[in-house]
């Protein structure tokens, strides 16, 4: 089924907006997305009428926000097919995510000698805690190799898997290429080898269909401000066998069963890994943004965004002087680019004056840069709600700059 | 030799021709880049290197008959274009008048309008680099004649 991109438009405010005397044109979904009316209402609704400190209040207010915090949980367990709800922490973000599990896993399951898969599209997110767990334990990091489309190499993979593998802590879909990788048959393969899988789902899980237990993901990490929903708000999804076992992140308030000053003991899952406050409003808003989604339908999403990437990229690859950068064959809706003497920096810059906003920079991911031989790219993302017609104009004034530079 | 302020005032009176276009206001900046000498390449090291988080620049000075000479270079040609206006200003000045004027041309045009915050800061991370440089000029010039 088709998407009512008019109607939908109308339900984000940010969009309709003239940005240096034109109409905005936003092309950085992959940072962050827009928000719904519905999601910046249902914060503003809870700050008037619910405000409270969730769980263990005696009052109405403390009550009203509980349940609504809790239904969030068990709608995200809903979106992403988990058992059970107690297998859904909140995080403040897909880097929390990571690093909780590179902290409380890393502790209690990775030691001298073990070693840890990545890939060279990592988001540094996806980078620094491995290294810094390696640095602690002795452990060591390895990384699968990748071929300048922007693919994973299979082979590599398989040959760096070995009995010593530990984790393979694996971007779902690339947020500088917009690569999807197999993770379905990783993680088949890893744990084959008896490793288990971390996949960051920072960019994928907006976009593809994520249902934990058919991938059989060990842990799943993504921000809600990428899935139309607020920032500050992530979500770590764990298999609870694997949860029960790891030990606290943080200590604080929320996450004890008991304190005394000789000996503490724990919360359960999830609470465990949930000390102090949380977001309350964040969470309670992100509902109606798994609402957003769901309504639409992420079959209905995807298939719009693969045709706005479908033209942009059939648009820009005719431009002379524009390379593309990630030409996978299997990608969610980043289309990244260099215009042939041009920093991206400037170009980004030039673009925004016509009030197009896209991303330039290495994107987080150094090393993947390297590998490419590049310094950095200007990234476009597309999001549901944008248009063929906003790709028009982009695709203008691309083409603008490079003829002006390679006159 | 015009002073720092007349030259501040004519690059005011520039950028005001350009009115408020953004976009044609970038090329001229870009375009102004053109104008910088070579970089000597010998220059080119790293401890040269102002770093900004997307735009990377070499600055080199010298101090030749009591004053100061600078080059520099930027691998994005928005920032070359800057950094040509600061050496405009500053080239072939002595240290007490780099000291001693602040650079008011900046707010004038509105370049934080037109650059974002994140360029501005670059641009003034690149300004107190040159001042520091005139200001250790200043104190060798000094002490050789204390001396």
């Amino acid at each position: 089924m088709s998407v009512d991109v008019p109607s939908i438009r109308r339900l984000f405010p940010a969009l309709h907006q003239e940005v240096n005397g034109k109409p905005l044109i936003y092309f950085d979904n992959a940072a962050t997305t827009q928000k719904p009316l519905s999601v910046i209402e249902a914060q503003q609704a809870y700050y008037e009428q619910n405000n409270a400190n969730i769980h263990r209040g005696a009052h109405t207010l403390a009550d009203r926000a509980t349940l609504q915090f809790e239904a969030v949980r068990e709608a995200i367990q809903g979106f992403l097919g988990a058992k059970e709800a107690a297998e859904i922490i909140f995080t403040k973000g897909t880097t929390e995510g990571i690093n909780l599990v590179a902290k409380t896993f890393g502790k209690k399951f990775i030691t001298k000698g073990d070693e840890i898969l990545i890939s060279t599209m990592e988001h540094h997110s996806n980078i620094v805690p491995w290294q810094m767990l390696c640095e602690e334990t002795g452990a060591c990091l390895k990384i699968i190799p990748i071929t300048p489309e922007g693919e994973l190499i299979w082979e590599e993979f398989e040959r760096l898997l070995s009995p010593k593998t530990k984790l393979v802590s694996i971007v779902h879909a690339s947020n500088a290429l917009g690569t999807i990788n197999p993770v379905k048959r990783i993680i088949a393969a890893a744990h084959e080898a008896g490793a288990k899988v971390l996949l960051d789902g920072a960019q994928a899980t907006s976009h593809l269909e994520v249902d934990v237990l058919d991938l059989d993901c060990d842990f799943l990490a993504f921000s809600a401000h990428k899935l139309y929903g607020p920032t500050g708000l992530g979500v770590l999804y764990g298999k609870r066998n694997l949860l029960e076992q790891m030990p606290p992140f943080l200590g604080g308030g929320e996450m004890i069963r008991e304190v005394s000053f000789e000996k503490t003991t724990y919360n359960d899952i999830p609470f465990k890994f949930e000390a102090g406050t949380p977001s309350i409003a964040e969470v309670i808003s992100f509902g109606p943004a798994l609402d957003f989604i769901q309504g639409l339908g992420k079959k209905s999403i995807m298939a719009h965004e693969i045709e706005l990437l479908t033209y942009a990229t059939q648009l820009l690859q005719d431009i002379k002087g524009i390379t593309l950068v990630g030409t996978a064959a299997e990608k969610v809706s980043v289309l990244s680019f260099t215009v042939g003497g041009m920093h991206p920096y400037d170009v980004g810059q030039l673009l925004d004056a016509k009030g197009i906003a896209v991303r330039t920079g290495h994107h987080c991911t150094q090393p993947l840069m390297k590998r490419l031989g590049i310094e950095g790219t200007v990234r476009a993302s597309f999001a549901v709600y944008n248009t063929k017609a906003e790709i028009d104009v982009f695709a203008e004034g691309v083409a603008q700059l490079a003829r002006i530079k390679n006159r | 030799m015009n002073s720092i302020l007349d030259i501040q005032e004519e690059i005011v009176s520039e950028f005001e021709i350009l009115g408020d276009d953004k976009e044609s206001t970038i090329f001229y900046i870009m375009e102004l880049g053109n104008s910088l000498d070579p970089f000597p390449e010998e220059e080119r090291k790293e401890e040269n290197v102002i770093k900004g988080c997307q735009s990377k620049v070499w600055l080199a000075a010298q101090f030749i008959e009591g004053k100061c000479h600078f080059s520099a270079d930027s691998n994005t040609d928005i920032t070359k274009g800057l950094i040509s206006l600061l050496i405009r200003i500053y080239n072939r000045r002595s240290p007490e008048e780099i000291l001693g004027n602040e650079l008011t041309f900046l707010q004038r045009i509105g370049m934080g309008n037109i650059l974002g915050s994140q360029r501005s800061n670059g641009l003034a991370s690149m300004i107190q680099q040159m001042k520091r440089y005139a200001l250790a000029f200043k104190t060798k010039q000094l002490s050789i004649h204390g001396n």
